[in-house]
């Protein structure tokens, strides 16, 4: 089945309508599960509805996998339950924590890559595959600050979790773009060395400039169209590694369907004779 | 050295999430460094922001009632006393109306406590479990004697309270509808009844009798003692319109005659 995807959409209810009836070929949609953990009702009414003519992403933002705690029993317990009514073609989370002691903080939080964050968070995917009886991709983080404390560079720390959960990778290439500007690494450095192998799916967004330090800091915002840098790296790494499903990720400012639809056929674009090349 | 400053994972991320709510000069000495940085503002703001968003898209009618500026003010107020405990937003600001029913600065919108119970309503109610409905039709026939001893089961989707000082249901309708009220509107108390028939949440105004005829069968009361609450409300309710109306409205989703009284 994921042969057959090429560029997918975030499902935002405000295009609820034209998502549905949208005959685009290669077309799926990513949601959060948070936003579908209810009971019943009309909005899980709508996701079954495009899940009937669509293919569908889970990607969490709240499993808080970095978090030095297991993640909790009755979430996973919940997401399997909708892993089983949706059967998402894709589930994937963050290298991130949110919840901690019982609060939840709706960001993606950084963590110092120790030897000890590895194997706590080794055990949490662990955990997660195990209950949701499936491999899922882990997602590269944006970065703003600058972090002591490192034992473990980013891409030996996700191959080392892809080697010993057997997970797979989501390699958000705005984040890459974002974290080398305000970190001052080589961003196409990156991209060329990340393990191809192992990426499950690939997301593109836009990012905006903070409004005190401007280009220095850069935003992983989600509120713009995909920049085009964030476009030239994306193509060099269909080219190195293959064709991917890739998101389109847009969750301010949303422009109308029509023009998130137009962003999305440029990756399809992209992707199409990668999917040729690779048959 | 680890954790940025030899620390534990879990001391950095106790005094993280501490952090993201503190004075800036009130850092642990394990995250001071990453605090004093300007970037750090980022999540500070970013988790502020969606919490006080989560609470403006959860609380409709207040937010348009008080006006988006005094919204964010008090949802500020109320996310520094209170964090989401579930990932899932929709479910955040269970505890805002006892919130706001103590903001001093609400103190002249005595109503407004209870609009934000509607606003809450109409998301429990929009989530709840799916169930099917008692139509009325299901009870024509019935033995009166059988009835009387049944109990009307409340639908998962149906939320009721009774309002005794103000009209608030009014308030929470014209302002959830983004409609200007038209005309005076009554001072008196009011009951409002929301449930989910055929997949949306809809509502309509209810009176005292049928508030506490509700509370009887949400406690397991048979239709008998549901009538004798009723009529305690009001002893000229009428008791056979009043489950006649609600039946309409999609409150129930079965009746349950027991054992003994079915035979």
């Amino acid at each position: 089945m994921i042969s057959t995807l090429t560029a997918g959409l975030g499902l935002k209810p405000q295009h609820y309508d034209e998502a549905l009836a949208c005959p685009a070929a290669g077309l799926w949609f990513e949601v959060h599960p948070e936003n579908y953990l209810v009971d019943g009702g009309p909005r899980l009414r709508w996701l079954d509805a495009i899940r009937e003519r669509h293919p569908i992403s889970l990607h969490g933002v709240a499993l808080s996998l970095a978090a030095d705690a297991a993640p909790e029993r009755e979430h996973l317990r919940r997401l399997r339950r909708m892993v089983d009514r949706i059967e998402p073609v894709l589930v994937s989370e963050h290298l991130a924590w949110s919840t901690w002691r019982g609060a939840y903080h709706p960001d993606l939080l950084p963590f110092p890559r120790t030897n000890e964050a590895l194997a706590r968070i080794v055990d949490n995917i662990d955990a997660a595959q195990t209950a949701l009886g499936r491999n899922i991709a882990i997602e590269n983080p944006s970065h703003y600050l600058r972090l002591e404390g490192h034992d473990w560079d980013e891409m030996p720390f996700l191959d080392e979790l892809v080697r010993r959960t057997g997970c797979g990778l989501l390699l958000d290439v705005n984040n890459v773009h974002v974290s080398a500007n305000n970190l001052g690494f080589e961003a196409a450095a990156y991209i060329e060395a990340f393990p191809g192998a192992a990426v499950m799916e690939i997301h593109l967004a836009g990012h905006s400039r903070d409004p005190a330090l401007g280009d220095a800091l850069l935003v992983d915002s989600h509120d713009a169209s995909v920049s085009e840098p964030v476009w030239a790296l994306y193509e060099r790494l269909v080219a190195r590694i293959g064709p991917r499903p890739t998101l389109i990720e847009r969750d301010d400012r949303l422009p109308p369907f029509g023009e998130l639809l137009a962003e999305r056929e440029r990756a399809h674009q992209a992707l199409v004779p990668a999917m040729a090349k690779a048959a | 050295m680890r954790g940025g400053a030899g620390t534990s994972l879990a001391s950095f991320e106790d005094a993280f999430a501490h952090a993201l709510f503190a004075a800036p000069g009130a850092a642990d000495p394990a995250v001071a460094d990453l605090v004093a940085q300007p970037a750090f503002a980022v999540y500070r703001n970013t988790v502020t922001k969606s919490c006080i968003d989560a609470l403006q898209a959860n609380f409709p009618a207040v937010t348009r009632l008080v006006g988006e500026e005094w919204f964010r003010a008090a949802a500020s107020a109320y996310v520094a006393r209170e964090r989401p405990t579930t990932p899932s937003l929709q479910a955040y600001g269970a505890t805002f109306a006892a919130f706001l029913a103590d903001f001093a600065p609400a103190a002249e919108l005595p109503y407004l406590a209870d609009v934000a119970r509607l606003d809450r309503f109409w998301i429990e109610s929009h989530g709840a479990l799916d169930a099917p409905l008692l139509d009325a039709t299901s009870l024509v026939g019935a033995d009166p004697g059988v009835l009387a001893g049944a109990i009307l089961v409340p639908h998962p989707a149906a939320r009721w309270a009774w309002f005794s000082d103000s009209p608030a249901y009014s308030i929470w309708r014209d302002n959830r509808a983004r409609e200007t009220a038209g005309g005076e509107l009554a001072w008196r108390g009011e009951g409002a009844l929301l449930t989910r028939p055929g997949d949306v949440v809809e509502w309509t105004g209810i009176d005292h009798a049928a508030c506490r005829f509700l509370d009887a069968c949400a406690a397991g009361r048979s239709v008998e003692l549901a009538v004798d609450a009723a009529l305690d409300a009001d002893a000229d309710a009428d008791p056979a319109r009043t489950i006649a109306t609600l039946l309409d409205a999609g409150a129930y989703s079965r009746l349950v005659v027991p054992i003994d009284q079915s035979a």
